[in-house]
């Protein structure tokens, strides 16, 4: 059932909520000393697998909207998108302030060198103009064509993320797989209903 | 007459018989239940301590026990770094026996309970470092594995040793998955075998190794990356060639055989400049061969290192 216009206010605030949890778990986890032995790790493991996530959830919207033939999954897509961002912010910054400390030599390095940090990095900067355009002020401003095209970044920052993560791991390559596989999935979908409709 | 007893206990305190004997057989229950599981195996924590002093001590404070217990890689129990603790408890370390073949005059197969009684148990400090670029300090228990070496009497051609891991799926539930190939193989150059710090372990923290630390035994070569210290042995072979090694077989250009500790050497995922030592937020500077330089850096005299990483 489609929620009504007056129930999506619930439902958004529903999803904001537990888009919420993921963090919330992380400092509880954290207060009552339960991250296990190595903390830094596994703050940047979390908040790395939620920006996937909430990249994927958003994607999914346009696909559920056409299959569906449903309006409101586009409504929600603004707010999962901030979210994805959200994530990949908190992610950066374990990164800079407590793998790193701000060892600016040694994270350069990282970007020059290692593949992985490289595409996650480009997918963090990516999505930066895209969040910022994201209220209804500059969405307006933009106007409807250049924004849709500065939007359809969104896919090559969740290939990137995707391979960010493929790259990062040392072997077992299940969980990245699980993501390509959805995302591969997403974009197909996508794709076939544009030829259709 | 009512006197006090000639001890002094007010005859309150004294426990009635019927109730001490009940607490008597409490007691020996307890004392069987314990000696039963003991005898099974089943009890973790098993007590094992040095019986001699050992002269490769260490300052650096010692990880904590839970931390060195329960952030593990062992492939043969999944690939996050939580798994082993969990899962390890299907692995079964007695009886164990381990087999000592090739290149040698007396190839021989040893049960563990044996093998741990060839040399006198040291404890001994080490850093470990993960190629991963996090490291840990641990209080091992073991002897040199030259003892070992020198009682089966290696013949001229035994250039190097390699180490094999138990495969079996049913007890190691990661092996149902080819992540790596499997039985997990390592190996060392002979004189790397026979030098004093490679220590064949068998306990860590005054306790038997817990199954997740590569229980019954395992090698420990505190100037390599942690994955050259092969877990679980059941075989040691004294080889003519290098031998393939399974992280070797994984990624070639990642995973050298010599593995030696090395800030200068990157490796392409990891800088290796640094570590996080676990419990610590800022990193530290990656010491050459782990800080073991003084003590192996004259094996490797005249190799190229950034060739034989």
């Amino acid at each position: 059932m489609p929620p009504s216009y007056h129930g999506l206010g619930w439902v958004k605030a529903g999803i904001f909520l537990l888009a919420l949890l993921p963090l919330l778990n992380l400092i509880n986890a954290g207060l009552r000393d339960n991250l296990g032995a190595n903390p830094i790790e596994k703050i940047t493991h979390v908040t790395g697998y939620w920006t996937l996530s909430f990249l994927l959830i958003g994607l999914s919207a346009t696909p559920l909207r056409r299959l569906s033939g449903w309006f409101w999954p586009i409504r929600l897509r603004r707010m999962l998108g901030l979210f994805a961002f959200f994530y990949a912010c908190l992610h950066f910054l374990s990164y800079l302030v407590l793998d790193q400390f701000f060892d600016w030599p040694a994270i350069i390095e990282d970007i020059n060198k290692r593949p992985y940090i490289t595409v996650g990095f480009s997918a963090f900067l990516l999505l930066i103009p895209l969040a910022l355009t994201s209220n209804d002020y500059l969405t307006r401003k933009i106007g409807g064509k250049n924004w849709r095209r500065l939007h359809s970044l969104v896919y090559p920052i969740a290939i990137a993320g995707v391979i960010h993560f493929a790259w990062l791991v040392k072997k077992d390559l299940a969980t990245p797989l699980i993501f390509a596989g959805i995302l591969t999935v997403l974009l197909i979908v996508r794709r076939i209903n544009t030829r259709i409709l | 007459m009512n006197k006090p007893p000639l001890t002094g206990i007010p005859a309150s305190d004294i426990t009635p018989k019927a109730l001490f004997d009940q607490r008597r057989r409490f007691i020996q229950l307890a004392g069987g239940v314990s000696a039963a599981l003991l005898s099974a195996g089943l009890f973790a924590g098993q007590k094992l301590s040095a019986t001699s002093s050992s002269s490769y001590g260490l300052t650096d404070t010692p990880t904590p026990l839970k931390d060195i217990t329960r952030y593990n890689n062992f492939y043969e129990f999944g690939t996050d770094k939580e798994s082993p603790a969990k899962l390890a408890d299907t692995l079964k370390t007695r009886p164990w026996t381990i087999s000592v073949e090739g290149e040698v005059l007396k190839p021989q197969t040893l049960d563990i309970d044996q093998l741990m009684k060839l040399a006198p148990m040291e404890e001994r400090i080490y850093r470990l470092r993960c190629v991963e670029a996090w490291s840990m300090v641990v209080p091992w228990l073991g002897f040199s594995l030259a003892e070992l070496i020198k009682q089966v009497q290696p013949t001229a051609s035994a250039k190097y040793v390699e180490f094999v891991s138990l495969h079996d799926p049913e007890q190691m539930p990661g092996q149902r998955s080819p992540v790596l190939e499997w039985p997990y193989r390592e190996g060392l150059r002979i004189d790397e075998a026979m030098h004093p710090l490679t220590l064949l372990t068998f306990g860590l923290y005054g306790e038997l190794l817990p199954k997740q630390n590569g229980a019954p035994v395992r090698i420990v070569i505190p100037w390599k990356y942690g994955f050259k210290s092969a877990k679980a042995i059941v075989k040691i072979r004294f080889v003519k060639e290098q031998p393939q090694t399974s992280w070797m077989q994984a990624g070639p250009n990642e995973y050298g055989f010599y593995a030696n500790v090395n800030p200068a050497v990157d490796h392409p995922r990891w800088s290796q400049a640094k570590e996080r030592r676990i419990g610590d937020f800022l990193k530290r500077p990656t010491l050459p061969f782990n800080g073991y330089a003084e003590q192996v850096a004259s094996l490797y005299s005249g190799m190229d290192l950034n060739k034989n990483f």
